[in-house]
């Protein structure tokens, strides 16, 4: 299906997220939409799809006006879309997650739906079981998921808003597999990305939108620097790798630490972290990094070992006494777990900030988020609630909730959904910190960033957990192979070599 | 000027709510046989025709004023407590007891009282927190455990009225043994209504306004109450503050039930709650949980329960009339909200 924007306009109050978006998608390609954070993408999407209005414009389907005012009427018109942050992940089993939104009969037929759901995914390759619950799969197999469903329903228009943040190099693999698939079959593949090279990689044209308006369109051989130039108004250099800032004393003491889950069992892990650290986790989701780092903060339990925390033996401790003791975790999922809906931006400040006495200080409190505000460069107010933020100004705001005085970061997934700039400037924030003596224990399915900014780097494959390897002496390759589960017995013995040589 | 423009568009929205609940209302009207006008116009002279129908509607204000400020505390945290009107006869019971046991020793009255209220106060406040304890930690919804304990406290007020405190020789429907008048919170003279009671009320309604809108801990309520997960991890005790919560819902709730006592009946009663605890849960809604508008909309709810006593003698109508008036507006107000949710949506 072709789809074409004509002069669509979108206003939230003062902020002007779309003015004149004008260029048209034609049928069976993959559009690529760039952008940085707050550009306006996800709102353009979300017109396409029926979760919003826009305020003028409209929006033409193989040369018809549509008249999209909902997501039942996009459905209708044969427009799906994923979201960059799905609201929420009921009990509920695949299959029924799969059966909503079908229209027609008020007792569905199960059994054709499941029928129909096997079919689609074994078409696609795809793993996820339909009595499996949707709150226990992991990104990649919801959005494998979510692609069924639309699929079942008879969307011919993909919308992808940020698929690839979240998922593993392999769940991409398989990701652009399935989106080349469907585009050869005639669909239209709308993919939103921060990340220049999967755009690259993938996209058989680009457009780009900068503060609301598009600032330029390109098809292959795509020029990246020029890219960049068009998504921030200037030139950006990718980073060096910033000097290690490790000092001697301990921050955090894992010995023999033991975890248990319903799907892995984690044994014997051992690690000093010393302060000024930065340690990347890497490994395909749920192959145990998240179970660690959770544990490293007191909200997984350990059923063996010792988890010490500058000298303190904080064993079965609760996560509170983990934080008085200068941990904190910041979790991947932002609008689930990190930030409260609702709240406005200053209420998170004054929830994280010092409290002195009964009564808040609105005043004080509202100039100190005010500054957070401008530090951080959030695009937003002290009085936006955080869910009208775009996903990256609601990363930004959670790592800008971060306290002060912290001795052990922990951190999931810490620049999802951040664009090329703000990931650049975060790391140097995170690498402040660890300047002065805080360590960090970072998650990331990016084993480039991983690479860039940590300096010893820990695999994790089904439940086994690797030593930590220099992050000077490894690379992609190692670290591809390691996440698979092959190469594992030659960084033990190497592991033995380097413990004998610091031995003699 | 957009502020401006939305302010009078919540306004439109909201007189289309009031109007489409009077239509609704008016056809109920119709048709139990009766002209519309003239039963609103009834409604308004029984509640504000005399002086004395002015001060019953005051009476009535207080205990509805209570339920709905301590309710606010519970919705803030996200919590439905059903259980409030159970509070409200917990607050009754134990401020009977009290009354009881100390009516004939030596204190002076006015601290016989004060003690009464305050053990008023605490049992509804304990009630509470059984719901709350039941939730947390025993994973029943408060709506259903507030359910079972409505039902064991009213159950309750039987078995005290009829058994261990029944009146001299037998038990009887209309309560327990009168306190004698010093036990009585002083009233003004010819009326039923007292002022400190009244000001109880009010007093209570600004510091819970303040509690939510000015405080840490209301901050940190509301956080729990939008998302406990979140909540939990920016460091906030999730579940203290949920039964701290379900606490001071129930200090109200009791403090109501225990002015009922003191103030009003002077005995314990068989209704002695008059559903104020579900009323407040409609006024809570109908407000959208605004601690502001907890006064005017209380006592308007109020002033429509007194006035219906009248419809009976004047037009044979039924005093459930209220009630519907009630209902039709709670149920007007969440569908306009809907609507303007939809058209706004853009
Ligand atoms: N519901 C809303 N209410 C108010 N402002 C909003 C709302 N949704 C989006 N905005 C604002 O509109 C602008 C564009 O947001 P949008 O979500 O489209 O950005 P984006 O390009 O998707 O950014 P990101 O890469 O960070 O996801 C932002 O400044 C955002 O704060
Ligand atoms: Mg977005």
């Amino acid at each position: 299906m072709e789809i074409e924007f004509r002069n669509i306009n979108k206003t939230f109050g003062t902020v002007r997220a779309n003015i004149g978006i004008h260029f048209s998608i034609p049928a069976g390609t993959i559009q690529g939409i760039l952008g940085e954070n707050g550009a306006g993408k996800s709102t353009l999407m979300k017109i396409l799809s029926g979760y919003i209005l826009p305020d003028s414009g409209e929006i033409y389907l193989d040369g018809e006006l549509a008249k999209i005012e909902n997501p039942a009427d996009a459905i209708r018109y044969g427009i799906g879309m994923l979201h960059q942050d799905p609201l929420d992940f009921p009990p509920m089993k695949a299959l029924d997650n799969f059966m909503i939104g079908k229209p027609g009969s008020l007792f569905p037929a199960r059994r054709e739906a499941e029928r129909a759901f096997l079919e689609l995914r074994d078409q696609f390759g795809f793993t996820v079981d339909p009595n499996s619950y949707v709150d226990s799969m992991t990104v990649g197999e919801r959005q494998q998921l979510e692609i069924l469903r639309l699929l079942w329903l008879g969307v011919r228009v993909f919308i992808l808003d940020e698929p690839t943040t979240g998922i593993s190099a392999q769940q991409k693999e398989k990701l652009f597999l399935t989106l080349r698939r469907l585009a050869d079959n005639g669909n239209t593949v709308v993919f939103v990305s921060h990340k220049l090279e999967d755009v690259e990689a993938l996209c058989d044209r680009v457009v780009v939108l900068r503060r609301g308006e598009l600032a330029g369109q390109m098809t292959p051989p795509y020029d990246t620097d020029r890219l960049i130039e068009m998504m921030f108004g200037k030139v950006i250099k990718l980073d060096e790798r910033l000097p290690c800032s490790a000092t001697d004393q301990l921050v955090l003491r894992l010995q023999n630490v033991a975890i248990d889950d319903y799907r892995l069992q984690i044994r014997n892990v051992n690690l000093e972290v010393r302060c000024g650290e930065v340690i990347g986790l890497a490994g395909m989701e749920g192959s145990g990094q998240e179970l660690l780092l959770r544990a490293c903060a007191g909200l997984v339990r350990t059923v063996g070992g010792r988890v010490i925390v500058n000298g303190k033996d904080l064993t079965g401790k609760d996560t509170h006494s983990f934080m008085r003791h200068g941990v904190t975790f910041m979790p991947a999922s932002r609008l689930e777990e990190g930030l409260i809906p609702g709240l406005s931006i200053n209420e998170h400040f004054i929830l994280t900030g010092e409290q002195k006495g009964v009564f808040i200080k609105r005043d004080k409190a509202k100039s100190y988020s005010q500054n957070k505000i401008s530090e951080y460069s959030i695009r937003g107010f002290p009085e936006s609630r955080v869910e009208a933020l775009s996903g990256g100004n609601q990363q930004r705001t959670l790592l800008a909730l971060l306290k002060e005085e912290l001795s052990l970061i922990l951190l999931e997934h810490p620049t999802r959904g951040l664009d090329i700039e703000s990931t650049i400037y975060i790391w140097s924030k995170l690498k402040e910190r660890c300047a002065k003596g805080a360590a960090i224990l970072f998650i990331s399915p990016d084993l480039e960033e991983i690479l860039q900014y940590s300096d010893r780097v820990i695999v994790f494959f089904s439940g086994r957990v690797s030593p930590p390897l220099d992050a000077t002496l490894t690379n992609v390759d190692q670290l591809g192979q390691l996440i698979g589960g092959k190469g594992w017995e030659e960084i033990f013995e190497k592991e033995q070599v380097g413990v004998s040589n610091a031995a003699q | 000027m957009q502020h401006n423009e939305k302010r009078w568009q919540n306004l439109g929205f909201q007189l289309g709510a009031v109007v489409l609940a009077l239509l609704l209302t008016s056809l109920v009207i119709l048709a139990a046989g009766a002209p519309p006008l003239d039963a609103y116009k009834q409604l308004l002279k029984g509640a504000f025709g005399t002086k004395m129908n002015v001060a019953d509607t005051v009476v009535a204000w207080v205990p509805l004023l209570l339920a709905t400020s301590g309710l606010l505390v519970t919705f803030a945290a996200g919590l439905w407590n059903i259980g409030v009107e159970g509070q409200i006869i917990l607050g009754s019971i134990f401020t009977t007891g009290v009354l009881k046991l100390l009516q004939d020793s030596p204190l002076p009255p006015a601290f016989i009282i004060v003690l009464a209220v305050l053990g008023g106060m605490l049992g509804g406040g304990l009630w509470a927190v059984l719901a709350g304890v039941l939730k947390t930690f025993g994973g029943v919804n408060e709506i259903f455990g507030g359910l079972g304990l409505n039902f064991i406290a009213t159950s309750m007020t039987i078995w005290l009225i009829f058994g261990p405190w029944k009146r001299p020789g037998v038990g009887s429907m209309s309560g327990t043994e009168p306190f004698p008048e010093s036990l009585w919170l002083p009233t003004l003279p010819g009326l039923r209504l007292s002022i400190w009671a009244v000001m109880l009320g009010i007093i209570a309604l600004v510091v819970i306004y303040f509690l939510l809108q000015g405080t840490y801990f209301g901050l940190k309520l509301k956080a729990v109450g939008n998302n406990p997960r979140a909540a939990f991890l920016l460091g906030i005790p999730t579940w203290q503050y949920m039964l701290l919560s379900f606490f001071l819902c129930g200090l109200f709730a009791g403090l109501a039930g225990s002015l009922q006592v003191v103030a009003v009946y002077h005995r314990l009663i068989p209704s002695i709650s008059s559903g104020y605890g579900y009323l407040g849960l409609m006024v809570a809604m109908l407000i959208n949980y605004q601690a502001f508008w907890v006064a005017p909309v209380a006592f308007f709810f109020v002033a429509l329960n007194i006035g219906s006593i009248q419809l009976p003698i004047a037009l044979k109508l039924d005093s459930s009339l209220s009630g519907v008036i009630q209902g039709s507006l709670v149920l007007a107000v969440l569908v306009v909200e809907g609507i303007r949710h939809r058209l706004l949506r853009k």
